[in-house]
C-alpha cells in the first residue's frame, strides 16, 4: 500500500507539471511581446510603455525561462499577478474560491443523496415504475446542455412563477453569498440535475451488478430482511465505487459549473475563468487552468486512496 | 489497477442483460430478468450453423427497443436535415429585416429568428452542420485514440507508462477551459472545431482499448502470432484492435452525443461557428435571448432537436453495449 501511495503520487506530480507544461504553451500561442503588451494596455501604448510592461512581467526572456519562472513562482504559491484586476492572481482565487465550495460542494453532495438511493431502488425494482423513471430522468437531463436546462429553470421559477430570483447573489465573500439564500437555489438546483445526470446510470448498473453478487444470494438465502440487506449489504457495496465516480466526474462538474455560473451570473471561479478570457487577463487564466488541474489530479489519486480504503479486496503491489 | 476509468458520459447499463443473447434462444423480456447471473459466459461457444456473432449481435440489437426507437429517430434527423432543404427551400444566408421573430404560420411554420430566418429551414442547414461535425469527431477522435489504447496497453512498460500519463495529462485539464481558451485565439471553423474537440475527446477510448489490450496481449492467438514472428505492427493492427471493436463502436456512438451537447454548449460561450453558419447550439443560444418575451418558436425547437438527437445516439450506444456484450467500465 505504501509503495502504491508513494507510486501514485509520483504520477499525480508528473501529470500536474505536464498540466502546467501545456497550459504555459498555450498562453504563450495565443499572444508573446509586444502583440501582447498592445492586447493588453490598449493600441495607443507608447513604446516606452510597451518595454516597460515587457519588462514588467519578464516576456523578453526565452519561453523556457520564464516557465522555469513560473514553475518557481507557482512552487512558492505565487501565480502571478493579473494584468486587469490590479490584484494578485492568488487573492482572486482566494477570494472566488470558497465561493465555489459552496456552490459545487453542497450541489454535489445533494445529487449524491439523491442519485444513490434511486439507483438502489431502480435496481431492486428493475423494469418497473422507479426503473423507467429513473432512467427517463436520468437520459432527459443528461441530454440538455446544461447552460438550457438552467435556463429553462429560470424560465419556470423566475419569470412565470417569480417563486425564485434569477440571478445569483453577488458578493465578495461566502458570507454575502450566504446571506441571501432564495438566490443560490436555482443554481445549485441546475448543477444538481447536471451532476444527478452525470451519476444516475452509473450507480444504477452498479447496484444490479451487486445483486447479483454471491453474497446477496448468501445473505438472502441465510433468511435476512431485505431492508437489513439493503441497508447494510447493497448500500454498502454500492457506496465503494461511487469514489472512483466522482473522482473522475470532477472534470465534467467544474465544467459545468463554469456554465451555471456565466448563466446565473454567480461571482465564482468559472465565471472569473471566462471573463478573463474575454480580457486577455492571461495570468488569471493561466492561474485557473492549473487550479482546476490540480484539482481534479488531487480528486483522482483521492479517489484511488478511497478505494484501496474501503474495499479490502483491492490490493495495490 | 490503472483502470479504474468511468467514462461519465457513458453509463453502464443493462449490463447484463446482452449475455443472455448470445448462443441461446432469442430473450424474451422476462427471461431477462436475472441475467445477471450469466455474465460468466463467453461469447460465442458453440453458435449454431449459419448464424455468426454478428449475426446474433444483430440480431439483439433489433430486439432491444430502445436501440430501434434511436436508430428510426437518428434516421428521420439525418433525413429531416439532408433531404428536407431539396423538399423546403428556405434562404439561409441573406438576414431580412422585414421578418423579424414572426410567429409560426402556414408560411413559416415555426416562425422566424431574430434576425428573419425561417426556424425551420434553419433547423434542418443547422443539424447538418452539428450531425457532420459530431460524427467527424467521432471517426477522428475514435481511430486516434483505439491506436494510442492499443499502442499503450500492448507494448506495456516505459511506453504504456508515457502515452498513458499523457492522456492523464488531457484528463486533468477540463475541455470547457480549454476550448475557451484555444476559441479566444482562433476564429472556430469547421475543420478547427473537429481538430479541437477531437483533440480531447480521443482520451476516453484511449483508456478504454487500453485496458482491453492489456488483457489480449496474453491470450494464446497473440502468443503465437509472436511465435510465428509476426511483426508488432501486425499484431496491434490484425489482432489486438479487431478484437475490441465492441468497445470502439459502443464508444463512438455515444461520442457522436457528447460532441454535439459540446458544440452546443460552445455556442453559447460564444465560442461556435460565426454567422451566416446555422447550427443547433447557435440557434438555441441566439434564442435564449428571446426567453423572456415568449418567442418560444426561438428556443424551443432547437433545444428539443439537440436533446432528441443526443438521446437517440445514447439509446444506440446503450442497445449497441448490450448486443455486443461491451463493459464500458472496468474495475
Amino acid at each position: 500500500m505504501t509503495g502504491f501511495l508513494i507510486r501514485r503520487i509520483l504520477q499525480a506530480i508528473i501529470v500536474v507539471i505536464g498540466v502546467t507544461i501545456i497550459a504555459f504553451i498555450l498562453q504563450n500561442l495565443i499572444a508573446t511581446g509586444p502583440a501582447l503588451a498592445h492586447t493588453i494596455i490598449g493600441p495607443r501604448a507608447t513604446s516606452q510603455q510597451i518595454h516597460e510592461f515587457i519588462a514588467t512581467y519578464g516576456l523578453n526572456q526565452p519561453m523556457p525561462v520564464q516557465y522555469w519562472h513560473f514553475l518557481w513562482q507557482l512552487l512558492h504559491g505565487n501565480l502571478g499577478y493579473s494584468f486587469k484586476e490590479n490584484q494578485s492572481v492568488d487573492a482572486i482565487l482566494g477570494q472566488q474560491l470558497p465561493k465555489d465550495v459552496v456552490l459545487v460542494g453542497s450541489s454535489l453532495v445533494l445529487s449524491l443523496l439523491i442519485a444513490i438511493p434511486l439507483g438502489i431502488a431502480q435496481a431492486v425494482r428493475r423494469n418497473r415504475l422507479v426503473d423507467h423513471v429513473g432512467t427517463g430522468l436520468s437520459f432527459l437531463l443528461y441530454s440538455m446542455p446544461t447552460y438550457w436546462l438552467s435556463l429553462l429553470l429560470i424560465a419556470a421559477f423566475s419569470v412565470s412563477l417569480q417563486w425564485l430570483p434569477a440571478e445569483a447573489p453577488q458578493g465578495t465573500n461566502v458570507g454575502q453569498i450566504l446571506a441571501d439564500p432564495a438566490g443560490l437555489v436555482l443554481p445549485i438546483a441546475s448543477l444538481t440535475l447536471v451532476n444527478y445526470a452525470l451519476f444516475s446510470r452509473y450507480m444504477r448498473s452498479s447496484a444490479i451488478e451487486n445483486l447479483a453478487q454471491d453474497y446477496i444470494r448468501t445473505a438472502r438465502a441465510k433468511g435476512l430482511s431485505e431492508r437489513y440487506l439493503l441497508a447494510r449489504h447493497l448500500l454498502r457495496n454500492s457506496l465503494i465505487p461511487v469514489t472512483t465516480m466522482v473522482g473522475l466526474s470532477l472534470p465534467g462538474i467544474l465544467t459545468a459549473g463554469l456554465v451555471t455560473e456565466y448563466v446565473f451570473n454567480f461571482p465564482g471561479i468559472g465565471l472569473t475563468f471566462f471573463n478573463a478570457a474575454v480580457t486577455s487577463d492571461y495570468p488569471v487564466e493561466l492561474g485557473i487552468a492549473v487550479l482546476v488541474g490540480l484539482v481534479t489530479v488531487a480528486g483522482n489519486v483521492l479517489a484511488d486512496i478511497g478505494y484501496a480504503v474501503l474495499d479490502p479486496r483491492v490490493r495495490y503491489e | 489497477m490503472s483502470d479504474i476509468p468511468a467514462t461519465p458520459s457513458a453509463p453502464n447499463q443493462h449490463t447484463a442483460d446482452g449475455a443472455v443473447a448470445i448462443g441461446q434462444p432469442l430473450p424474451t423480456a422476462a427471461g431477462t430478468e436475472d441475467g445477471g447471473l450469466d455474465q460468466a459466459m463467453p461469447t460465442g461457444g458453440d453458435t449454431p450453423a449459419g448464424r455468426s456473432a454478428w449475426r446474433l449481435a444483430l440480431q439483439s440489437f433489433l430486439d432491444n427497443k430502445l436501440g430501434i426507437a434511436g436508430l428510426v429517430l437518428v434516421i428521420a434527423i439525418v433525413l429531416f436535415c439532408f433531404v428536407g432543404p431539396l423538399v423546403y427551400h428556405t434562404n439561409q444566408i441573406s438576414p431580412n429585416a422585414a421578418q423579424i421573430n414572426l410567429p409560426p404560420s402556414t408560411r413559416h411554420p415555426l416562425g422566424t429568428d431574430y434576425v428573419g430566418f425561417d426556424v425551420l429551414g434553419r433547423l434542418m442547414a443547422g443539424g447538418q452542420s452539428s450531425i457532420e461535425i459530431g460524427l467527424a469527431v467521432a471517426v477522428v477522435a475514435t481511430l486516434f485514440g483505439v491506436l494510442w489504447g492499443a499502442i499503450s496497453g500492448y507494448l506495456g512498460g516505459v511506453v504504456d507508462s508515457v502515452l498513458m500519463r499523457i492522456v492523464d495529462i488531457i484528463l486533468a485539464i477540463p475541455s470547457i477551459f480549454l476550448f475557451i481558451y484555444l476559441a479566444t485565439v482562433f476564429k472556430p471553423t469547421v475543420g478547427l472545431l473537429i481538430v479541437v474537440v477531437s483533440a480531447l475527446s480521443w482520451v476516453g477510448p484511449a483508456r478504454l482499448v487500453r485496458g482491453e489490450a492489456l488483457s489480449l496481449r496474453v491470450r494464446e492467438y497473440v502468443q503465437a502470432v509472436r511465435v510465428m514472428g509476426g511483426h508488432s505492427t501486425r499484431i496491434v493492427l490484425r489482432h489486438i484492435v479487431p478484437n475490441t471493436v465492441g468497445t470502439i463502436v459502443v464508444n463512438a456512438t455515444f461520442q457522436v452525443a457528447d460532441a454535439i451537447l459540446i458544440l452546443a454548449t460552445l455556442s453559447f460561450l460564444g465560442f461556435g461557428l460565426p454567422p451566416p453558419a446555422a447550427t443547433w447550439g447557435g440557434m438555441l443560444s441566439e434564442g435564449t435571448n428571446y426567453l423572456y418575451d415568449g418567442y418560444w418558436w426561438a428556443v424551443y425547437p432547437a433545444g428539443i432537436i439537440i436533446a432528441l438527437t443526443v438521446i437517440a445516439f445514447n439509446f444506440i450506444g446503450d442497445a449497441l453495449r448490450d448486443a455486443l456484450e461491451v463493459r464500458l467500465q472496468r474495475r
